[in-house]
């Protein structure tokens, strides 16, 4: 009895958490007579296909939209945001970890607080900024600010992963004779390659789901990313192609909730550091 | 933490025994590799965020570099705005309500989550769907949710005989509040529901032990032992999800645009709309700054709970 009421309940969450993506997944290969029927018709039954699934939509939205341009956009925007993060966040995770002994915690907080400061309350400002440095409408004005969120999170995060890594290897390598220095450049980048791995994922995610500062600065179509894309430049005129539009969300949205299963437990580790200690 | 000391200590004193370098001052690294990061922050967070606040002082618009001192014009005329009241409004109505929503879902869900059962790994990574989804793709699916012709829901609630007439969900300010509120709690109720989980992973077991020894039920432990221990955990999953739903613009914007006529408007929908849209930087400027509260609250709340625990624990 307890068991049913167990599977019931976990079946109610997952149709709440899962329902918009069963409804991205029909709508993208439903054909549009059986799509587009109002919803008063109480004898249709929209939560089935009820005429053979197409891929007129997914054509549509690989030959005819800018779909492809977008995901272009976002992977170059990806990859430089990456880099900038891993050579400024880790180095400074390290940083306040191991180097600047008791006031490099209270810093490390101070750091990661700037991370609460919302994109809404700063994009008016960077208007200002991208406009002064003639960045408007150009990727170059995305990876200039994406790391304004990536890092005092990433920041965050190695600082605290260090905490899991012994000491004891580098103190060998001291002993062994290495400058401090050395033992940076040389040891500790092999210790820190799970670390490593959380920040790129994460500035990874970040970027995909970004939307109000591509919004603010992104004004031509040619220039969108794909969370920018999607919903604002996939639609004609008036005109919803619903069908091409869910494709697209579901696309972007199946490599992502893959990203986010395997590394969800080092993310929670991030937010949680403070309020849960083992 | 002895232990390490004199380790080091050693691990120097060998190192003296080459000529001491700049390479061995752990000051001058630390300094070094910190120095990008903060001068990135300092640079692109802390200046713009002084530069909102006073350009929400000034008479800038869009078109040009200069702008003049406004004093509190700006504040003065969205505070005799009623589109902002509202918006402010609406703002904490929706923070509030999308939040009991998540307090409410997180904490059942992980009740459930934390039992085995068959399908675990499957259901784990639909529960989390929510959250890995751009938000503005949540949005714009939930907008096709909620359409005005074809809204499933509509179909559904017909054909289970719950409604007779007809819900306009984006239509009608009540309506398309609510459907805001259901979409912000459906997008940040997963990840409260993980860091639930963490916390109730943390919890001490000899606590729990003695509680059903004393012969206390299901009920009578959640809500007399789990529920006051895991206040702290369910307190950071709250404060990050104010803080993603006050400030959230993608949700709004998406889904009804702040229509109809303005009744849905938040404050970041607001600002963006009189600021970046109007070109009226200033007044966008001194809207945004009414987020600030919020996070105040926030930040202050995130100390002290950081304070209390690290107490606690020791």
């Amino acid at each position: 009895m307890k068991r049913v009421g167990l599977y019931t309940a976990a079946l109610g969450f997952m149709a709440f958490a899962g329902f918009p993506f069963y409804w991205m997944l029909i709508t993208a290969f439903k054909q549009n007579r059986d799509l587009y029927v109002g919803a008063f018709d109480t004898k249709h039954v929209p939560w089935i296909f009820n005429d053979p699934p197409t891929l007129e939509h997914v054509r549509l939205l690989f030959e005819q939209t800018q779909f492809l341009r977008w995901v272009g956009n976002t992977l170059i925007v990806v990859v430089a945001v990456i880099i900038i993060t891993v050579a400024v966040a880790v180095p400074a995770g390290y940083s306040l970890a191991r180097l600047t002994g008791r006031w490099g915690e209270r810093l490390g907080m101070g750091i990661f607080f700037t991370y609460l400061i919302p994109p809404t309350l700063l994009f008016i400002p960077f208007s200002r900024v991208i406009s002064f440095l003639g960045l408007q409408d150009s990727l170059g004005a995305l990876i200039l600010i994406y790391p304004t969120i990536t890092i005092p999170f990433c920041t965050w995060l190695v600082m605290g992963f260090l905490r899991s890594v012994p000491w004891d290897i580098e103190e060998q390598a001291m002993i062994d004779g290495y400058s401090r220095l050395a033992v940076i450049v040389r040891v500790v980048p092999r210790l820190i390659v799970p670390g490593i791995l959380t920040v790129v994922v994460f500035t990874f995610t970040l970027v995909m789901q970004e939307f109000v500062y591509a919004l603010t600065f992104i004004s031509s179509v040619d220039h969108m990313t794909v969370s920018l894309g999607v919903p604002i430049a996939l639609v004609r005129g008036d005109v919803y192609h619903w069908g091409s539009l869910m494709a697209a969300a579901l696309f972007v949205s199946i490599p992502l909730a893959i990203v986010y299963n395997l590394f969800m437990d080092r993310f929670i580790q991030g937010f949680t550091m403070g309020a849960v200690k083992g | 933490m002895p232990f390490r000391r004199r380790h080091r200590r050693q691990a120097q004193a060998v190192s003296l025994h080459r000529r001491r370098t700049l390479a061995d001052r752990e000051d001058v690294l630390g300094v070094a590799m910190l120095a990008p990061a903060l001068a990135y922050v300092i640079l692109l967070v802390g200046v713009p965020f002084v530069l909102a606040i006073i350009l929400s002082f000034s008479t800038a618009s869009a078109g040009s570099l200069t702008f003049g001192w406004a004093g509190f014009a700006n504040y003065a005329a969205i505070l005799a705005d009623p589109i902002f009241l509202r918006s402010l409004g609406n703002t904490a109505i929706v923070t509030i309500g999308s939040q009991v929503l998540v307090v409410v879902l997180a904490t059942a869900a992980a009740q459930v989550f934390r039992a085995a059962f068959h399908g675990k790994r499957t259901a784990r990574f639909v529960l989390l769907l929510p959250w890995a989804v751009p938000v503005s793709l949540a949005a714009i699916a939930w907008t096709w949710i909620f359409d005005s012709t074809f809204s499933v829901i509509n179909w559904t609630l017909k054909v289970s005989g719950l409604l007779h007439g007809w819900l306009y969900w984006l239509g009608e300010p009540g309506l398309a509040l609510f459907a805001i509120i259901v979409v912000q709690a459906w997008r940040i109720f997963p990840f409260a529901t993980i860091i639930v989980l963490a916390g109730l992973a943390s919890l001490p077991q000899d606590v729990m032990e003695a509680a059903i020894v004393d012969g206390a039920g299901f009920w009578r432990r959640l809500f007399h032992v789990e529920l006051p221990l895991l206040l702290p955990v369910v307190a950071v999953a709250v404060l990050f999800g104010v803080v993603y739903t006050a400030t959230d613009l993608g949700v709004v914007y998406i889904l009804t645009g702040g229509g109809p006529a303005n009744t849905t408007q938040v404050l970041p929908t607001l600002a963006f709309q009189r600021g970046i849209q109007g070109s009226d930087l200033g007044q966008g400027a001194a809207i945004a700054v009414f987020l600030l509260p919020f996070l105040i609250v926030v930040a202050i709340a995130m100390l002290r709970l950081a304070r209390h625990t690290e107490v606690g624990a020791r």
